[in-house]
């Protein structure tokens, strides 16, 4: 048989996500994955896209999951949890175990969002979990779907023409509720409380679930390691990532965000792929068509 | 045993089913969907138990029984052309994981231009993928090999992906009389899928690895070897179920005529049937001709080809697939198999039926007569004069 199975060297860990992985000082995702195994607990299956979680936790002959777990493809997460969902009712087996599949903000919104809506659409008792980081990071910070307006990366640069991306990040979480699904969340690092609730509720629920996390990327977003909390706090705070549940398509919960109003350029300046917003004075007429999508968020949600 | 007038579509549902695979997933495309229609009519009466799962393209048809499989589940899935064409990523990585999924690729040409049509193009482009192929004849063949099929990709010793390949319309949507497998034959020849890895919290396996430089090549060793193992455990189902059933389908190559033939001709699927009414009449006629059809391409059993021709003067491969830039993609493998042996005959290549082109009788002894001149070479046959300007 070839050794493409493995398991996770149990003495060293105390977590459901072993550490020794090899993901960057101060990655948000690895955070995030930990606190979503945390309160997911021991019977669960777990699919994952391609991406940074998948590449950083299984480099053989090693395995961080102290859980089953399998990656297939990039576009296909929800698609593989889906057959693990059949198969486990099929097999009667459907008590031992929840499937929670996840991916990264492009294997979520853009490549695999055909096969979300599929899962979605069809009802399987799935809990999904986007990793927002915002960009294709695994790749070397590429724009994705998800990527924020006027953020800088490497397919979409500042430049004489250009301020980086020029277009708002996708509302993935309305898609997601748009399927009449039975629960959606936003969430963020920064509040591992809120992450771990968040999970522990979804999996209460059946059907499919929908979970988006914010997951600050040091190396992508050229902040520092040491504020990934940070980081990611303000943008809760500003109002630039809402945080809220969608439960049978009405927002049941919010989270306020502070009064008085955390200027954006709080967010903005301590990360670089911002950085050419404070270069210029032009730039602040970019950075006051940020405030305006906070702003937006604010009253959308009802953040204030 | 009881005969049944019935399509070959319907013959091949009724076995899959028989087989009790766990998960069915499919997305439906001409000529696959009578096969996968009433796969999901005998689901809906409960006549098989097994979850079908209606998905949004074949990737996900691909991805769904991936993730069953390595579950612990027995999976089938069924596709043709465009939607095989959008499985291959998938189907890459079910070999590459080991899961002994089954499906049927209904052969049918590839766009552009579209085209519904019998040709065997779609699979060929998964030759490489670590799929078991076999292809089919007829639909009692097709039937019964699906039935194999399971215990061949089960085998603890396998463990890789089975492939039935038959022709699209020729076969799928033409009736026949097929002795259909009951419930309790296939139960006494196929047991149950026991996989002893399988995604579980009472065991939590790491699937689908990110593996290097110092790792991969192995994984690809492995399925190479498994390949090659795989010709006997092929071979044996076949006795098993000639054993059983008194049919024998599923051999790695079947031949006609050929012990005494100085012309053979080699070739895979329903084409095989067209081909023998023309052996005989011309055997009829005193013309030592024969056939010899390839039912296990990958694996590729060079070994038995070349017993079965290594007397013969002439061979005429005749295929519904071609390699663009190349030529005709059987015809080189069948010309290796003589590579490095004391005497090599001689070898013509035929590229026939493509997009549905009707294959005749006057098609088959029209390559006859090519082989009969002097050269060696490849050539398309068939084609329509007025639509190539007389090039």
């Amino acid at each position: 048989m070839s050794t493409t199975t493995l398991t996770a060297p149990k003495e060293q860990s105390c977590t459901l996500l072993a550490p020794g992985h090899t993901a960057c000082t101060g990655c948000g995702e690895a955070l995030a994955a930990k606190l979503v195994l945390g309160a997911a607990g021991t019977n669960i299956i777990v699919t994952d896209a391609t991406g940074c979680l998948e590449v950083f936790t299984t480099k053989f002959p090693q395995s961080s999951w102290e859980v089953p777990f399998i990656h297939s493809l990039f576009e296909n997460s929800a698609a593989v949890a889906a057959g693990v969902e059949v198969a486990l009712k099929a097999l009667g087996r459907q008590n031992e175990a929840k499937v929670i599949a996840q991916g990264g903000d492009g294997g979520t919104a853009d490549i695999g969002l055909q096969a979300l809506s599929g899962m979605l659409e069809r009802g399987h008792d799935i809990l999904y979990v986007c990793y927002d980081n915002e960009a294709y990071m695994n790749t070397g910070v590429q724009r994705s779907g998800l990527t924020p307006f006027d953020c800088m990366t490497t397919t979409s640069p500042c430049g004489e023409l250009s301020w980086g991306n020029k277009h708002n990040k996708k509302d993935m979480p309305s898609i997601a509720a748009a399927h009449g699904i039975p629960y959606v969340a936003t969430a963020s690092v920064a509040f591992p409380k809120d992450i771990e609730n968040k999970v522990k509720k979804a999996l209460s629920i059946t059907g499919p679930k929908y979970m988006q996390i914010h997951s600050p990327c040091p190396l992508g977003w050229r902040s520092k390691p040491q504020l990934t909390i940070q980081v990611a706090k303000l943008a809760v705070q500003t109002g630039l990532y809402p945080i809220f549940e969608i439960e049978n398509g009405k927002v049941t919960k919010v989270r306020k965000v502070t009064t008085p109003k955390t200027p954006v350029e709080e967010y903005l300046k301590i990360q670089g792929r911002f950085a050419h917003l404070f270069k210029s004075p032009k730039g602040k007429e970019e950075i006051q068509k940020i405030q305006e999508i906070a702003d937006r968020n604010i009253e959308k949600y009802g953040l204030a | 045993m009881s005969t049944t007038f019935i399509e070959g579509s319907i013959a091949v549902a009724k076995t899959v089913g028989v087989c009790r695979p766990h998960v069915i997933s499919a997305y439906p495309i001409t000529p696959q969907t009578h096969i996968v229609e009433h796969l999901s009519e005998l689901v809906a009466d409960g006549e098989v138990k097994a979850e079908y799962v209606n998905v949004e393209s074949e990737h996900s048809a691909a991805s769904v029984v991936l993730g069953s499989s390595a579950t612990g589940a027995r999976t089938y899935t069924a596709t043709t052309s465009q939607g095989f064409l959008l499985m291959i990523e998938v189907l890459f990585n079910i070999a590459g994981m080991r899961l002994p999924v089954v499906m049927t690729c209904v052969n049918r040409a590839v766009s552009a231009p579209i085209n519904i049509w019998n040709d065997q193009q779609d699979s060929m482009t998964a030759r490489d993928s670590g799929w078991i192929q076999l292809y089919a004849e007829d639909n009692q063949e097709a039937s019964d090999m699906h039935l194999q099929a399971f215990k061949i990709a089960e085998n603890k010793d396998i463990m890789l992906p089975v492939m039935i390949c038959m022709d699209g319309f020729v076969l799928t949507h033409s009736f026949d009389p097929v002795e259909l497998i009951s419930q309790e034959q296939a139960d006494k020849f196929l047991p149950p899928f026991k996989p002893e890895y399988y995604l579980t919290p009472k065991n939590p396996l790491t699937f689908g690895a990110m593996v290097g430089p110092d790792g991969y090549m192995e994984t690809r060793y492995f399925i190479e070897k498994t390949m090659h193992a795989s010709l006997q455990v092929i071979s044996n189902v076949a006795t098993d179920f000639h054993n059983q059933f008194g049919r024998f389908q599923g051999g790695l190559i079947d031949t006609y005529k050929v012990e005494d033939a100085s012309l053979v001709l080699v070739a895979m699927g329903s084409i095989i049937g067209t081909i023998k009414d023309i052996v005989d009449e011309l055997r009829a006629k005193g013309q030592k001709v024969g056939v010899l059809k390839v039912r296990s391409y990958r694996p590729f059993p060079k070994d038995e080809i070349y017993k079965a021709l290594s007397h013969v003067k002439e061979i005429a491969v005749v295929e519904k697939a071609v390699s663009l830039g190349y030529g005709g993609i059987l015809v080189n493998e069948i010309k290796s198999v003589f590579y490095g042996k004391p005497k090599t005959p001689k070898i013509n290549g035929f590229i026939l039926g493509l997009g549905g082109r009707d294959i005749t009788a006057d098609t088959i002894h029209q390559v006859i007569k090519e082989t009969a001149k002097a050269a060696s070479e490849e050539k398309f046959v068939g084609l329509n004069e007025a639509l190539i300007g007389g090039k």
